[in-house]
């Protein structure tokens, strides 16, 4: 075994391993936190499959921005784990139904007829001077920039979707406008009094 | 090193030399990436310890104080005395807190910051990994440093350390877009990701370097590393008088002592990371003079520059009053990522137009290649 193939195999086993723990772990927080160990392990196969740009990304997406939202929303759930599991046994038939089925399915898609070895060959190694950012960048600019632009835009509709069902009307709140704090000036809220100093004698009188 | 070799016996430099011809490829690999590693990490820990010292006599000065002055000469041995006693502390780790999370914490702070100068150039070609999408790995790493804070004040199981982490999360996600779209100005003006490459391209002395094309950005790249190690004055993560020591408050000892490292660590990285991106990194000022030995191009400017933009964090904490929680948020989201967008939109136009210093060899470097 090479040291590339230890590397692989190590890493993929880590994945399965954390995929299983995402699933499996009983706190919710521990089960984002062996998300973003999956993550990491997935990025360090892509890596090993030279397409450093994905790799990367992936850790800075998903890692770096998505999970950290993920993990504050689940930080802060009140989660009663036990009732959580109450109904795990009654539904297990179900659900162990359901898996077999995806993995039935995912064979005859992703298995070896149509993703083995003889369908695609194995990628060849590259020089030192390949440049996966540039090679992306040119075939997502090129061949399928309408797919590209058409992605970007239905992201832009989630993004505008999803601040509109948030942002209601509330007149009731109250809330600052900083252009009119930074407009306040001393005359308007300081009034300086001219005045005699006052003793106690001319409080007695 | 060649007196030291002069001086060994042969016999030893030849088993020397036998021994490591012996040893299997991948091995001698790990043992000269190591020796790099450990060329890089002890000079940075120093580095580390003695940031901590500056920043206590600067700061004494600037409020016309002496700063520590008892151990050693002049207190110049102060961070060894404070690294042994955090050494000697017990570390006391809170009931029905994680265990195991509550002590990786304070790894996963410091981690990244310490694997970001895996691609940082310290000279022309010195670097442990010229990597092509370094500017990439930087902001992965650097987006990284956030676990730790949240882990920290979710698995301490205190309200205050969960205070603390939430509105560090809040501020840190804030501010890395601010931070990722500056170094977007840098990328398109540099027209590469390639670290070595964008120091390359602001050759030519003080005025070609990126921060006078790039001000904006370099502004907004500054604070928002300020905001990001949570420095004052975006301190609120902390905020002593107001949440105790936010996401530390339950740590002591070592565990302690390591949140310290990062946070000085992660200082050291984002003054390394300005005088790279806008500074020209190991790029003398006087670009007519790169070939003489002081005045020319060398990586004594990179450590000047970097101790420049050091000395910055310890001058903003003596200056300025912390910032109101709602006013950080505003600054970051309402300020800085639209100024940063109009940038990048006014450099883009200046791209395509051919206008301003770069504009040439980086359409060619995107056309070719």
């Amino acid at each position: 075994m090479t040291f590339f193939e230890v590397v692989f195999y190590a890493f993929s086993t880590l994945m399965v391993v954390a995929a299983l723990g995402v699933v499996s772990a009983r706190n919710p927080v521990h089960s984002v936190l062996f998300l973003v160990l999956t993550f990491f392990a997935g990025s360090a196969i892509w890596l090993l499959l030279e397409a450093e740009f994905l790799a990367i990304t992936l850790v800075l997406v998903y890692v770096g921005a998505v999970m950290v939202l993920f993990l504050f929303v689940v930080m802060m759930l009140d989660i009663n784990i036990t009732r959580m599991r109450e109904g795990l046994m009654r539904y297990a038939p179900f659900g162990i139904a359901i898996a077999i089925l995806l993995i039935v399915q995912m064979i005859m898609v992703v298995g070896p007829e149509n993703f083995g070895l003889q369908a695609f060959a194995a990628p060849e190694l590259h020089g030192a001077d390949y440049s996966n950012t540039k090679e992306l960048g040119r075939v997502l600019y090129t061949d399928y920039v309408y797919a590209f632009e058409l992605a970007s835009v239905i992201l832009l509709v989630a993004i505008v979707a999803a601040i509109t069902l948030t942002m209601r009307r509330r007149p009731n709140t109250r809330h600052q406008i900083p252009g009119e704090q930074m407009k306040v000036m001393k005359q308007d809220r300081l009034r300086i009094v001219n005045m005699k100093s006052e003793t106690i004698d001319s409080e007695d009188k | 090193m060649e007196w030291l070799l002069s001086l060994t016996p042969d016999f030893i430099l030849e088993f020397a030399l036998e021994f490591w011809g012996w040893l299997p490829m991948w091995l001698q690999v790990l043992a000269e990436n190591m020796l790099y590693i450990v060329m890089i990490m002890v000079p940075l820990m120093l580095c580390v310890a003695y940031v901590t010292y500056a920043e206590r006599k600067i700061i004494g000065y600037m409020q016309v104080r002496l700063g520590p002055n008892r151990v050693g000469p002049k207190g110049w041995l102060q961070p060894i005395a404070d690294a042994v006693k955090l050494m000697f502390k017990e570390v006391i780790i809170p009931t029905n807190s994680n265990k195991f999370l509550f002590l990786f914490a304070p790894i996963l702070t410091l981690g990244p910051a310490l694997a970001a100068w895996a691609v940082i150039p310290f000279f022309d070609g010195v670097q442990l990994s010229n990597l092509n999408a370094g500017l990439l790995y930087i902001l992965a790493l650097t987006s990284m440093g956030v676990y730790g804070v949240i882990i920290a004040g979710w698995s301490s199981n205190s309200k205050y350390a969960i205070l603390g982490a939430l509105r560090s999360a809040a501020q840190v996600v804030a501010y890395e877009i601010a931070m990722g779209f500056a170094l977007v100005g840098v990328l398109m003006a540099a027209g590469s990701l390639n670290l070595g490459d964008i120091i390359a391209r602001q050759a030519g002395g003080f005025t070609s370097w990126f921060w006078l094309p790039l001000f904006p950005l370099l502004a907004v790249y500054f604070i928002s590393g300020v905001a990001e190690t949570n420095r004052a004055p975006f301190d609120v993560a902390e905020g002593e008088s107001e949440i105790v020591a936010g996401f530390h408050v339950d740590y002591s000892g070592m565990a302690f002592a390591v949140f310290f490292l990062a946070e000085y660590a992660n200082i050291i990285l984002i003054a390394a990371l300005t005088s790279l991106m806008f500074f020209g990194g190991w790029m003398s000022p006087f670009g007519s003079m790169a070939d003489h030995a002081l005045l020319g191009d060398g990586t004594h400017w990179f450590i000047l520059k970097t101790m420049f933009f050091i000395y910055m964090f310890l001058w903003f904490r003596a200056t300025f009053p912390r910032y109101r929680y709602d006013q950080i948020m505003r600054l970051g989201w309402k300020v800085f990522i639209p100024v940063t967008i109009v940038w990048i939109f006014v450099e883009a136009v200046m791209v395509v137009m051919q206008w301003g210093p770069w504009a040439v060899e980086t359409v060619a470097a995107v056309g070719g290649a």
